[in-house]
């Protein structure tokens, strides 16, 4: 296959992602919570405003989890599905979804690391559900609804003249 | 892959700076950095050791322009070029929409372009990814320095095609970039035959840097169009 398959997420998705993240901040009490793709790219926030870059803690992110997978598979684990961060202050736990997307929460003393990863587990079963369909739909896009940029080809020599 | 977000408008695309180690793959981005304004560009991250060698890889997000109303952004990552972080590097190319391969010009580094360039397709062919269907783009960078190699010993030795084997491609195509130089053409023993774009840099000066971002940014979009 050519690397340069394309996935696409409507405001649809959008908004039923935050509300999957909005449900897991509420019962959580987790401070924000991302998604973010395998290959680096922010897919969504929520909760608090992030004092930091969210681009590149998205990009972090995805390779802090690529980097375990192999760590995962050279101690003869499939998979490490679930990262844990532990800081004085501040802490994270990651979690795969459906093979494509990380869920990162990130959470401060105001919850507990127990209730988070428990929380954490029904959100996950939420997304994977959600994502299945996005990318189900994302694999048939060339034979269904054409790609937003079809027959921009002017525009792209021009945006690059 | 890329990522289209119709509730925020933006097409999100990854593009992984490949070579041999010191070839000036982080010098590239560095240069994009200096020169594209603050508001189009993220921070640069490099996961380097403590002697500045890139250790997993640099990344640089930044806006291209706005086409049919999305903002077009473009993901920059390099990766360690030694040897012994092929671990490193293969997880980078997870994703990956377009490559550009940075190589040495220098003589001596001939042997060390080569053998990157076949841990490339090593790589790519263990993702199961197509590297001749993947907008793909040459630099021969530091062709300022004395012992640089020919262009044409960096052609034969780098980009001396691959074969194309469906007939509606089989037509000659110019190199838009090179006068009297094809893309696409017919070899003397009869088969047709495809090179990627290259561009020769300094990227120390910045020259050829953006020529090749544009190239290879511009074929990844094309791909979607």
């Amino acid at each position: 296959m050519a690397a340069s398959s394309s996935w696409a997420f409507t405001p649809e998705d959008s908004a039923a992602i935050a509300d999957v993240l909005e449900r897991l901040l509420a019962a959580s009490n987790t401070r924000c919570a991302l998604l973010v793709d395998r290959s680096g790219q922010l897919v969504a926030t929520a909760g608090e405003p992030m004092d930091f870059d969210p681009t590149a803690f998205a990009t972090l992110t995805a390779a802090d989890f690529s980097a375990n997978d192999q760590l995962a598979r050279l101690v003869g684990e499939r998979e490490f599905g679930t990262l844990v961060h532990q800081g004085e202050k501040e802490s994270m736990v990651l979690a795969d979804v459906a093979r494509r997307v990380i869920l990162v929460a990130l959470f401060d003393q105001r919850t507990t690391l127990g209730l988070v990863r428990l929380k954490l587990k029904d959100s996950v079963v939420d997304l994977t559900r959600l994502f299945d369909v996005i990318f189900s739909r994302s694999a048939d896009v060339g034979v269904g609804r054409p790609s937003i940029l079809s027959g921009a080809h002017d525009e792209i020599d021009e945006l690059f003249s | 892959m890329s990522m289209i977000n119709y509730a925020s408008r933006e097409i999100n695309c990854k593009i992984v700076y490949y070579g041999p180690g010191l070839g000036g793959k982080t010098t590239n981005l560095e240069h994009v950095y200096a020169k594209t304004k603050p508001d189009t560009r993220g921070k640069l991250i490099s996961l380097a050791t403590e002697t500045e060698r890139t250790l997993f890889f640099d990344f640089l997000p930044v806006d291209l322009g706005t086409i049919r109303g999305f903002k077009t952004r473009f993901h920059l990552y390099t990766v360690p070029g030694q040897v012994y972080y092929n671990a490193s590097r293969k997880l980078i190319l997870k994703g990956v929409d377009g490559l550009v391969f940075v190589a040495d010009s220098q003589v001596e580094r001939m042997e060390a372009n080569q053998e990157s360039m076949q841990n490339l397709y090593d790589n790519m062919s263990e993702y199961g990814y197509d590297i001749t269907k993947l907008p793909f783009v040459l630099q021969y960078n530091k062709r300022d320095l004395p012992n640089a190699a020919s262009v044409q010993q960096l052609q034969e030795a780098l980009n001396p095609g691959w074969e194309v084997h469906e007939t509606a491609r089989q037509r000659l195509t110019p190199d838009p970039d090179h006068p009297n130089e094809n893309l696409v053409e017919q070899v003397s023993t009869g088969e047709w035959v495809e090179r990627v774009p290259y561009f020769e840099g300094v990227a120390v000066t910045g020259d050829g840097v953006f020529d090749t971002l544009k190239a290879v940014s511009k074929l990844v979009l094309k791909t979607l169009a």
